[in-house]
């Protein structure tokens, strides 16, 4: 469990810092489809960590919802540009809601454990 | 095995995660920097606030100027103006006119040359033209033609061998018809006094043939006036 987390957390600072120093920088017109998908992907993240507490993670469920999510979310929104319709919006609408709820969540367990 | 495949798939999300945030961050940091600042927006619109007054104004002066351009042309401001153009061309020998007048015709001397004299004393010279113009001028004469050849104010009389030379690229040979407008009796007069024009000329034997005209016709002059240096004041 404790190996888990200090992989992740190393893992995510191994990617900041490759993500500052790289050289490329993604073009200005994709970053909408980015943000979406980051979006999906910290509530997967954050959906696991629920599921971790909660003493169910599949590690299966884990990537393929982290994987998915984030290109769902990112090609509704590409598909929502070129018919006109604001589709982002769900996205961000429904993964907002959803990281909100996971958060809650993950929130109750940790002071259920402190009390405890 | 030890290491299990969960946590690969933990450190491969954790790098997933941090690469993509971190190209968010700068993108976004690229974006921001790359918009227009407000300062700028507010310049802008404050410039074309400024030249949508000046176009105002100038519009407004548009106006304006057409009014007064419709009074102009409707107004007796353009009809006044043009009998003084009228005026103004006829006085400077522009126009053709006509009245009563006298016609002076000048000619060399018909007899032949006696042996021994200088044959200049016996024929026409510009000076001779140039004295009865002034004398016609003097008396009255309101317009003067030579040859149908109007003299206007600028006009000069030289002496080109054996003809003369006017309004810079006219030449006239003798016999030189002089028209003259005016009183035909005081023209007439004034250039038959005694010891006047035609006395001393036809001391020369030059003849002078003057006739009195009801109506004399006196053309327009066609050249071109061009003023290089004079500069109304």
């Amino acid at each position: 469990m404790w190996m888990g987390i200090l992989l992740a957390v190393l893992g995510l600072g191994a990617g900041i810092v490759i993500g500052f120093n790289i050289p490329m920088v993604l073009p200005q017109d994709y970053a909408k489809y980015m943000s979406v998908a980051a979006l999906a992907a910290l509530d997967s993240v954050f959906g696991g960590i629920r599921a971790a507490m909660e003493e169910k993670f599949n590690h299966g469920i884990f990537v393929s919802g982290f994987f998915s999510n984030a290109l769902l979310a990112a090609g509704l929104t590409f598909i929502g540009d070129r018919l006109g319709i604001d589709l982002y919006l769900a996205a961000v609408v429904a993964f907002g809601v959803r990281l909100f709820q996971n958060l809650a969540i993950i929130r109750r367990y940790i002071l259920k454990h402190k009390i405890k | 095995m030890k290491f299990k495949s969960v946590y690969w798939i933990l450190l491969l999300v954790g790098l997933i995660m941090g690469l993509i945030l971190a190209l968010q961050f700068r993108v976004t940091r690229e974006i921001i920097r790359n918009a227009p600042p407000q300062e700028r927006t507010a310049a802008l619109y404050q410039e074309l606030e400024e030249s949508r007054e000046n176009r105002e104004v100038l519009q407004r002066r548009v106006y304006e100027l057409r009014d007064r351009l419709d009074q102009s042309v409707a107004g007796p401001e353009l009809a006044n103006m043009k009998v003084e153009l009228d005026r103004v061309r006829q006085l400077a020998g522009m126009t053709t006119i006509e009245g009563p007048g006298v016609e002076v015709t000048l000619n060399d001397n018909p007899n032949v040359l006696p042996p021994g004299q200088d044959p200049n004393n016996f024929v026409l010279h510009d000076e001779d033209v140039l004295s009865v113009l002034n004398e016609l001028k003097a008396a009255g004469a309101r317009a003067v033609a030579i040859n149908d050849q109007r003299i206007i104010s600028t006009t000069e009389v030289r002496c080109i061998g054996p003809t003369i030379l006017l309004n810079k690229n006219q030449r006239l040979s003798p016999p030189f018809v002089i028209s003259a407008l005016g009183d035909p009796d005081t023209l007439t007069n004034s250039l038959k006094m005694i010891n006047g024009v035609v006395d001393s000329l036809q001391l020369w034997g030059i003849q002078v043939d003057i006739k009195k005209v009801d109506k004399v016709k006196i053309p327009a002059y066609s050249g071109t006036l061009t003023y290089n240096y004079a500069k109304p004041k």
